[in-house]
């Protein structure tokens, strides 16, 4: 086929430079909180001399990987307030990014299944309410009502015995959230640049001054590690040490679908999360592989336990195949809590540690790390994240909302 | 799913052990003494190698007992199974200083390198 054929190549959302010899702060991680940091930047900051670089491909990593779902329905008051601001950015973002990226507010119900996953939850409802975060315990016929095709009869091993639901909860289109901030980060001068993999950091002392990377060394007055499981190499070459494990993370989704699943179903207990996309497909996930990975894939029979537990949650995915499986790494911490803060390394910051959930963290991880790298101290948000916690003990453990279906 | 070597009953199905995390990290010689730093390194820091890692595993489903592993953290490979107490092998040490990069870099796979191949108990 002669390329005469072919229609014009649709307006390109970002240009392609070559990295300049310096810049005022460099973002090192081209995904969706590369993306937002960047982002907040040069909309709340006014820096415009700003590149973020991307190994790969522009959200070719976790971004392109998640199963895109956001909530705030956290235990802790420093994690309510961090998820919660993140779930209001998420409410205006589509406006203010002018960009619809299908940010469909469905709600999202997190299954109780033993008295203590009642208890468990019961209290964080109450504390959500106390937070303002907007959240209510359903029965199990409420839960039937919201979510018809769910099995809460007792012939399961593990019958649903309630449900917090949290309904201005949901999911939108990863892709399109990545572009729509690309778009806007292009626009204000940011520099997109990919293919571009961080070799090594330059220091005067203990000051970073400069980024090796696979196209030259840049100089710069501030470094951001938005790295995600990748983030022990790089601080690795920084010289400093990071208390987080990378371990991988799957997730799959089915052939298309008439729409079946209204909303948004997680299980800690019997470990999955379901929803489905808007083109069709069931989307699920499960927990992470038990060990340390960075191959971007796991174990096959984590994918087979957490279909085990869908099929007997919503009987109707009985007869649904398989289309694909996949992996991201993810970087988890202790307290299951990320870190957003300064590093041991002058005029470097780090932001990593979401763990499994670090999507619906986009907004609020820009928002938060622009403030800390553009003032060089953090935003009262993300005050409480620092690396720190992990010495005076002040740790923030979320294991309960977060640890398996984050 | 992966297979194992324990080294008390062979080999056997991944989902028959349970993850320990990072191998040989030694029980402060004077806690009392300890800085809030040196505690939270030993409570919170461990490394987290993208390469060869040496790290625990518990049989549970068999013998229950613990040993230890390196296993290629990029591609799954197993390099060595061996028991507690025992060093870690350093011919393997001297492979991941080998590779311990500077910079990332792919490691090698085990046909390329015979200086990786499974040498372990």
């Amino acid at each position: 086929m002669s390329t005469e054929h072919l229609p014009e190549h649709p307006e390109f959302l970002w240009r392609n430079p070559d990295p300049k010899k310096s810049y005022d702060a460099v973002i090192v991680g081209g995904g969706g909180h590369g993306l937002a940091t960047a982002y907040f930047l040069a909309k709340n900051h006014g820096m415009r001399n700003i590149a973020i670089l991307e190994k790969g491909w522009l959200a070719g990593g976790n971004m392109a990987r998640n199963t895109t779902i956001i909530r705030s329905n956290y235990l802790w008051d420093e994690s309510a307030a961090m998820y919660e601001h993140s779930l209001k950015l998420w409410e205006i973002l589509p406006e203010e990014l002018e960009y619809d990226f299908l940010f469909s507010q469905r709600g999202v119900m997190n299954l109780a299944h033993t008295l203590g996953d009642v208890r468990e939850s019961v209290r964080r409802v109450g504390a959500n309410q106390l937070n303002g975060v907007d959240a209510e315990w359903l029965d199990p016929k409420q839960v039937k009502e919201l979510c018809p095709i769910l099995n809460i009869n007792d012939n399961i091993r593990y019958p649903v015995m309630g449900a917090t639901y949290q309904p201005r909860a949901g999911i939108a289109k990863h892709d399109h959230v990545a572009w729509a901030f690309a778009r806007k980060c292009d626009e204000m001068g940011v520099d997109i640049i990919q293919n571009c993999e961080v070799t090594g950091f330059v220091k005067d002392g203990n000051k970073v001054t400069g980024v090796k990377t696979t196209r030259g060394t840049i100089n710069t007055e501030k470094v951001g590690l938005c790295a995600a499981g990748y983030t022990s190499v790089l601080a690795e070459m920084a010289g400093f040490r990071i208390p987080i494990q990378s371990h991988p993370l799957q997730a799959l989704v089915s052939e298309l679908h008439e729409p079946v699943h209204p909303t948004v179903v997680m299980s800690n207990h019997v470990h999955v999360y379901v929803s489905q996309a808007h083109k069709g497909e069931l989307v699920m996930g499960a927990g992470v592989d038990s060990y340390n990975g960075y191959g971007q894939r796991g174990s096959f029979h984590v994918i087979e336990e957490q279909m085990a537990a869908a099929v007997e949650l919503f009987p109707i995915f009985a007869r649904a195949h398989v289309l694909r499986t996949w992996g991201g790494v993810v970087d988890t911490t202790m307290d299951a809590s990320p870190i957003v803060g300064a590093t041991p390394v002058e005029n470097m910051f780090v932001n990593c540690g979401w763990g499994t959930g670090g999507f619906k963290g986009t907004p609020a991880a820009g928002l938060t790390f622009a403030h800390t790298i553009a003032t060089g101290s953090p935003h009262a948000l993300n005050k409480p994240f620092g690396m720190e916690r992990f010495e005076t003990g002040a740790l923030i453990d979320e294991h309960g909302a977060a640890a398996v279906a984050h | 799913m992966l297979l194992f070597t324990c080294p008390n009953c062979g080999p056997r199905n991944e989902t028959e052990f349970h993850y320990g995390g990072q191998a040989h990290v030694a029980y402060p010689a004077n806690p009392a003494e300890l800085s809030d730093r040196e505690w939270a390194e030993y409570l919170f820091y461990r490394e987290n190698t993208r390469g060869l890692f040496a790290e625990r595993w518990v049989h549970s489903a068999g013998c229950r007992k613990w040993f230890n592993m390196v296993r290629d953290t990029v591609s799954y490979d197993v390099k060595a199974v061996y028991r507690i107490g025992e060093l870690r092998p350093e011919t393997l040490e001297r492979a991941a200083a080998a590779t311990a990069p500077d910079q990332p870099q792919q490691l090698a796979p085990a046909q390329a390198n015979p200086n990786n191949a499974s040498e372990g108990v």
